[in-house]
């Protein structure tokens, strides 16, 4: 139970028969009712691109951009892989729908004490030993639940498999630092929707660069502006000594 | 006070558009976000975001002014320090005032307070917010102070301004840049005609010019109302501060452009493109031009108008940043609905009559007040004759 879990999404064996989405609002409580895109009330959702369905939810990333940049930490990556939100921190600045390099937190915007939501990645049922509802229920195994390293295998294993039938990718082995929601398909990831464009390094390193230098801004600034507060004070009173003493010569 | 009471066009309008903002503010806490807002899942961040960096940037003269005069002994700008911490302290709590609306848990505005996370931009910000406001009520206390002629606290504040002012300078330097910083980590999604690694550095530059502008159309309003003016050579110096702080940014801007091979989208017909021609060219090149032209830089007027140029420029950097650069034209187009631009000017109105009222009834406008340097540096004189002496 301590090794960190993803989940395996193979499109090619997925049907559109939106079982993981009705298992999860079952699961969580949610509204009945089919969603087509993600929402407070629907953690996962089926895009269709002509006959090809593509899972979303959240990608529980392994350097997770919005637990970099909430302000008060409300987000927190578990060693098993999921990535939780707290609500009982949340200030509401949506900081993390903003940054979340794939689009995935939603926000009650009917509340008045508003919270963020997303996939919890099954947190309660991992931590009882059982998989996440969703891959549970999938009919063909399109979603499967298991160990990241050994899911990764199976990914390259598949594709060496029949070559013909995969294009040689594995969406979220790099992306953003890396993933813990695996995809692999027939079609080109960028004809589906999907992000193909992000950087391999965590997002949170393009903020740490800049946040990483405040204290020394802070600690040059300072004894910058000390320094020359220090420099144009003994300038005035040079000049004001002088013109005494100029006074004090013509008397 | 009669005067103050009198009823003209421009209070009635005042009045309808603060009844106008509290209305709307009591349904957004009632009706929620959702209901009263524009803002989505897709587009999280609107004009309330926009109207803070405005607000922040218009502050900037604040610590600008104060830097130059009482850290660099530039006393011919004295005369506007203390309208400059006053627009500075008006500027932060109108920003706090939107914040508490935006924030979907506004009870919770405290947490970062105790629950750190030195990862966030939004942490760094909140702390700067959170210290610089406590700088500018230090810093404007004296006049309070001054107005109610009570000098118990001057010798503790005389004792810490110092190093209160340079803590004022660096927070306030950090918070203009960090709000640029927030959008360093959204490179895919913020157009490229805004989006740089340099975002930070030019949101210090542009904010100078900003807060210096304010200044100068503050004054010109004020002195209609009360003449009691400024002094115009100062008010022309600063202008050419203005024009030379609008060439450095523009040539960082243009560089980096450059170098990341997206200048040549500035000149497409687009969407995106009209909005950074309005910008740069109306905003930042025409009074940066007008500005270095002696006789309009000189004459009251056409001073005047280049401040609001440059504000305007400014406000539209800021809301092509948060508005226009997120949008991706058609497809997901965001606009902000009644009751969002109704608070915005809301507030903005209770800010005009906030520095309007402490204008009138507190020493700001027309007053010379150099104790404060004077004394440090009698006390240098003061030690230089003992050295001196034989």
């Amino acid at each position: 139970m301590n090794s960190t879990k993803a989940l395996l999404i193979d499109l090619t064996m997925c049907i559109g028969c939106n079982s993981c989405q009705v298992a999860c609002k079952k699961e969580y409580g949610l509204a009945d009712g089919e969603e087509k895109h993600l929402s407070a009330s629907a953690f996962t959702a089926l895009d269709e691109f002509d006959g090809t369905y593509v899972r979303r939810l959240c990608q529980h990333c392994l350097t997770p951009t919005c637990v970099s940049v909430c302000p008060v930490g409300a987000f927190t990556k578990t060693p098993e892989g999921p990535v939780l939100y707290d609500e009982n921190k949340c200030i509401g600045c949506r900081y993390c729908m903003q940054a979340c390099p794939f689009q995935v937190p939603r926000y009650e915007w009917g509340s008045t004490h508003p919270r963020v939501q997303k996939c919890k990645f099954c947190e309660p049922r991992l931590a009882q030993g059982l998989q996440p509802a969703c891959s549970e229920i999938c009919p063909t195994g399109a979603t499967k639940f298991g160990d990241r390293d050994a899911l990764i295998k199976e990914a390259h294993a598949r594709i060496a498999a029949e070559p013909t039938k995969y294009i040689d990718k594995v969406y979220g082995l790099e992306e953003v630092g890396g993933t813990s929601i695996f995809y692999i398909s027939g079609i080109p990831f960028e004809n589906l929707g999907f992000n193909t464009k992000l950087q391999k390094a965590p997002m949170s390193l393009l903020t740490w660069n800049a946040l990483e230098k405040v204290p020394s801004v802070f600690m040059v600034g300072g004894v910058l502006l000390y320094g020359i507060w220090w420099i144009t004070n003994r300038r005035k009173a040079v000049e004001a000594y002088e013109a005494e003493m100029e006074r004090k010569g013509n008397q | 006070m009669n005067r103050i009471l009198k009823v003209s066009l421009w209070r009635g309008l005042a009045t309808l558009l603060l009844l106008a903002g509290a209305v709307a503010a009591y349904m957004r806490f009632t009706l929620g976000l959702g209901a009263t807002t524009n803002l989505s899942d897709t587009f999280p961040w609107g004009l309330w975001i926009g109207f803070d960096f405005l607000g922040v940037g218009i502050a900037a003269a604040g610590f600008t002014i104060v830097a130059s005069v009482h850290l660099f002994h530039l006393h011919r700008f004295e005369p506007i320090v203390r309208p400059a911490i006053l627009t500075a302290f008006v500027g932060y709590l109108l920003v706090i005032l939107v914040l508490v609306i935006d924030l979907g848990r506004p009870e919770h505005f405290w947490h970062p307070l105790v629950m750190w996370n030195p990862h966030s931009v939004m942490f760094e910000i909140t702390w700067c917010v959170i210290c610089y406001t406590t700088v500018l009520s230090l810093e404007f206390a004296p006049v309070v102070l001054e107005k109610f002629k009570i000098t118990a606290p001057n010798k503790i504040l005389r004792a810490i301004s110092t190093p209160l002012m340079i803590f004022g300078v660096l927070f306030s330097t950090l918070h203009q840049s960090s709000f640029g910083s927030l959008y360093l980590i959204v490179p895919g999604r913020l157009h490229e005609l805004w989006y740089s690694p340099l975002l930070p550095i030019l949101f210090f530059i542009s904010c100078i010019a900003a807060g210096l502008s304010m200044i100068i159309f503050e004054s010109y309003l004020i002195e209609r109302r009360t003449h009691r003016p400024l002094p115009h050579d100062v008010l022309a110096d600063l202008g050419k501060v203005v024009a030379v702080v609008l060439a450095v940014y523009l040539i960082v801007r243009v560089q980096d452009m450059m170098e990341r091979q997206v200048l040549q989208q500035a000149f497409l017909w687009s969407y995106q493109g009209g909005f950074f021609a309005a910008e740069i060219l109306i905003g930042f090149l025409a009074p940066m031009i007008l500005l270095l032209i002696r006789p309009i830089r000189e004459s009251r007027r056409g001073l005047f108008l280049c401040s609001i140029l440059v504000i305007l420029g400014f406000a539209t950097n800021r809301m092509n940043t948060a508005i226009t650069g997120m949008e991706h034209w058609p497809n997901q187009t965001y606009f902000p609905s009644i009751l969002e631009i109704l608070i915005v000017m809301g507030i903005a109105t209770l800010g005009f009559v906030a520095f309007y009222l402490i204008s009138n009834y507190f020493p700001i406008f027309g007053t010379e007040h150099k104790e404060n340097h004077k004394n440090t540096s009698l006390l240098w004189l003061e030690e230089m004759k003992t050295i001196s002496q034989p």
